[in-house]
């Protein structure tokens, strides 16, 4: 995947640069506004990074410029504001993902993935499956092989996310903003009992667990036998 | 600039320099008038009473001829007043009357004419001015000619009188208003003065100073108790500015020791790579929660400066209730503790969804730590919303320890966690952040007794804070 850092502080860039290239991406990185918009225009990038304070030009117009020239390229912003009114503030202005500063880089990296496949459009399927299970977002019915599974509206929900982003690393962040449109930390872990509860439900009395733990990280779901 | 100079610069004093000036126009306006009028009635009363004496006397001419004129006329002459009498032959000789010295050429026109005379029964002296009179000249048939006039010392007496009046009344006026201005205006100025002096001090850095009211209930009071409310706010807020960056000092510095020791102990110590990836994820997460208390205390702030006024929308508490009960209610269950959520439908708020979410979530946190089963029963928590007259009433109700009541009031604020509960996690500002919530929405958060266990109740107004100046 390529991906753009536009990123002012040259540690910070370079950081993010040599890290996303470690897990195998390719990142270049701008380190003002302008030159972030030259390089968004010309490159042929899947996600750009935008610290939303940039010299010469802010992060929140350079996205709404390449909008405005139909560049839909998805755009996660980077900010030090983290208030919620920043956060609507940054999505109005075209962004599709807003992360607070300070972040971890398996949290950024998650986000980023996520964007990168939304293009691939997994969004309009109507079934989703991994393995052998199987949830139909008409129906509202999900289940393993041949075992009809009940969940409750907010598990199907959970489980709906993950399966749509089957294969990638989900955050807690990513669960408690999706599922349940929550954008503060709760101070006890709650997600983790939550997704216990849904591995117990899809996993439990199957010989291949589909819900994987990642450490440090979040969930994935996944078809282990592939 | 002299304090005169200060005086007359005043509003109050220029008012008082219109009003004078005002004033004193309409007393000249009202002297005059009267003055002009008393004289020309003085006048008509004059030019009557002369017509009539002239038609008498020719009356008696005609009847009796010059010998009973003379008569008459040196009868009239002789009575003491203000009359004037003069008959002549047509050469100008006085034949009878009382007046001598007119002016020349008077008698040859007929008619009314003001004149210089002298009594008869006066001596001519240079130090006696003349008098003045007001005079008809009437030709008599015959060639004789008769003068009847008034003296008009007593109409200009008067005149000079009501002038006079008006002459001191305006000076009164003038000094009296300008004393009474320069009364109230120095009255107005100690205190604006006061309060001047007032405000230097706090803006001097003493924050606890108060504007002086002086208890009329006037328009300067009411000034300085504005002011004074406004300065309270401010204390209130430079006071909660000073309490959050000392406990930015103490408790985030604490914090930061314990990770850096951490991190020294590892470079010196640490033999093996796994035991530098110890003590790397122990760094990572001391600075995942100091990250957290950071966020946590921002949020306050900014519920607290009203920042976070803008967001405001129309939203259901209930909702929030049975929201927030169904995200915690696993965590409750594999604590063995039974969360129940009790909402009426429709408790509208007008409010930051998530910010009252979030001080719901750590009330409900709250009790998920501190619920304890008693006498073997399940512990339980139940999460309400309800509504109470004007208040929407969101309760999180919990069977555990509770807190004594004389330290309720004092966990609400920053970073305050009781001795017994040191040993749980948390920041110590979920407390804080409920309640800074609830006083951003014009609320309030209460701490009450449970029989057994703690209720804490977040009271917003139903359909939103009122709205205050800003």
């Amino acid at each position: 995947m390529r991906l753009l850092v536009i990123e002012d502080d040259r540690d910070a860039a370079d950081y993010l640069v040599k890290a996303f290239r470690e897990v195998g991406h390719v990142a270049d990185a701008a380190n003002d506004g302008e030159d972030g918009l030259a390089m968004a225009l010309d490159g042929e990038y899947e996600v750009l990074i935008v610290d939303r304070m940039l010299p010469k030009r802010d992060g929140l117009s350079l996205i709404g410029t390449l909008r405005a020239k139909g560049i839909e390229t998805p755009a996660l912003i980077l900010s030090a504001l983290g208030q919620v009114d920043d956060r609507v503030k940054g999505l109005r202005a075209g962004g599709d993902d807003y992360l607070p500063k300070p972040y971890s880089f398996s949290e950024l990296l998650a986000r980023v993935e996520v964007l990168a496949r939304r293009h691939g459009g997994r969004n309009e399927e109507t079934v989703l499956n991994v393995g052998d299970l199987e949830l139909d977002r008409l129906s509202h019915q999900v289940r393993r092989g041949e075992v009809e599974i009940t969940l409750q509206p907010r598990e199907f929900r959970l489980l709906e996310y993950l399966m749509k982003h089957a294969g990638q690393v989900v955050t807690r962040t990513m669960l408690l903003e999706s599922v349940w449109d929550y954008h503060f930390d709760p101070q006890t872990n709650v997600i983790d009992v939550h997704i216990s509860r849904l591995r117990s439900k899809i996993d439990k009395g199957f010989s291949q667990p589909l819900l994987h733990t990642v450490r440090g990280a979040g969930y994935m779901i996944r078809d282990g036998a592939r | 600039m002299t304090a005169l100079g200060k005086l007359f610069r005043t509003t109050t004093f220029k008012l008082t320099l219109v009003y004078l000036t005002v004033f004193a126009l309409f007393a000249a306006f009202l002297l005059g008038y009267f003055a002009l009028n008393t004289r020309r009635l003085i006048t008509e009363q004059i030019t009557e009473t002369v017509d009539a004496e002239i038609t008498g006397l020719s009356e008696q001419y005609r009847l009796g001829g010059i010998r009973r004129l003379v008569i008459v006329v040196d009868a009239r002459a002789r009575r003491p007043g203000s009359s004037l009498y003069l008959v002549t032959t047509f050469a100008g000789e006085a034949l009878a009357g009382n007046v001598t010295a007119l002016q020349p050429g008077i008698l040859d026109n007929p008619g009314w004419t003001e004149t210089a005379y002298r009594r008869l029964d006066e001596a001519e002296s240079p130090e006696h001015p003349d008098h003045h009179a007001l005079a008809r000249v009437y030709q008599l048939p015959g060639g004789f000619r008769l003068l009847v006039g008034r003296d008009l010392d007593e109409r200009e007496r008067l005149y000079h009188i009501i002038l006079d009046a008006g002459r001191y009344s305006i000076a009164i006026v003038l000094v009296l208003g300008l004393a009474g201005g320069l009364f109230v205006t120095r009255r107005v100025l100690r205190r604006v003065d006061a309060m001047t002096e007032t405000t230097r001090t706090i803006m001097a850095g003493d924050l606890g100073e108060r504007l002086p009211v002086a208890g009329t209930g006037d328009e300067l009071d009411r000034l300085a108790e504005n002011l004074n409310v406004m300065l309270e706010r401010i204390e209130a807020l430079m006071h909660g500015l000073k309490e959050v960056s000392d406990n930015i000092a103490h408790d985030l510095k604490t914090p930061l020791t314990r990770l850096r020791n951490r991190t020294e102990q590892a470079l010196r110590s640490a033999k093996n790579e796994g035991e530098y990836r110890a003590a790397l994820e122990s760094t990572i997460e001391e600075s995942d929660s100091l990250i957290a208390t950071f966020n946590a205390l921002l949020m306050i702030a900014s519920a607290e400066s009203g920042q976070a006024r803008d967001n405001m929308t129309e939203f259901d508490a209930a909702e929030i209730a049975n929201d927030i009960g169904e995200l915690y209610e696993p965590l409750a269950e594999e604590k063995g503790i039974a969360l129940k959520v009790e909402a009426e439908s429709a408790a509208p708020v007008n409010g930051n969804r998530e910010l009252v979410s979030q001080a719901l979530a750590n009330l409900v946190d709250n009790a998920i730590k501190y619920a304890e089963p008693i006498n073997g029963a399940t512990a339980e928590i139940v999460v309400r919303a309800l509504s109470q007259g004007d208040h929407i009433l969101l309760t999180v109700s919990d069977s555990g320890p509770g807190i004594p009541e004389a330290d309720r009031g004092h966990v609400v604020e920053r970073f305050v966690r009781l001795e017994q509960s040191r040993s749980k996690p948390g920041s110590g500002l979920g407390l804080s952040l409920a309640s800074a919530v609830a006083r951003l929405h014009g609320g309030e958060l209460t701490l009450e007794d449970n029989h057994p266990g703690l209720k804490s109740i977040i009271a917003l107004p139903r359909g939103g804070p009122v709205q205050s100046a800003g």
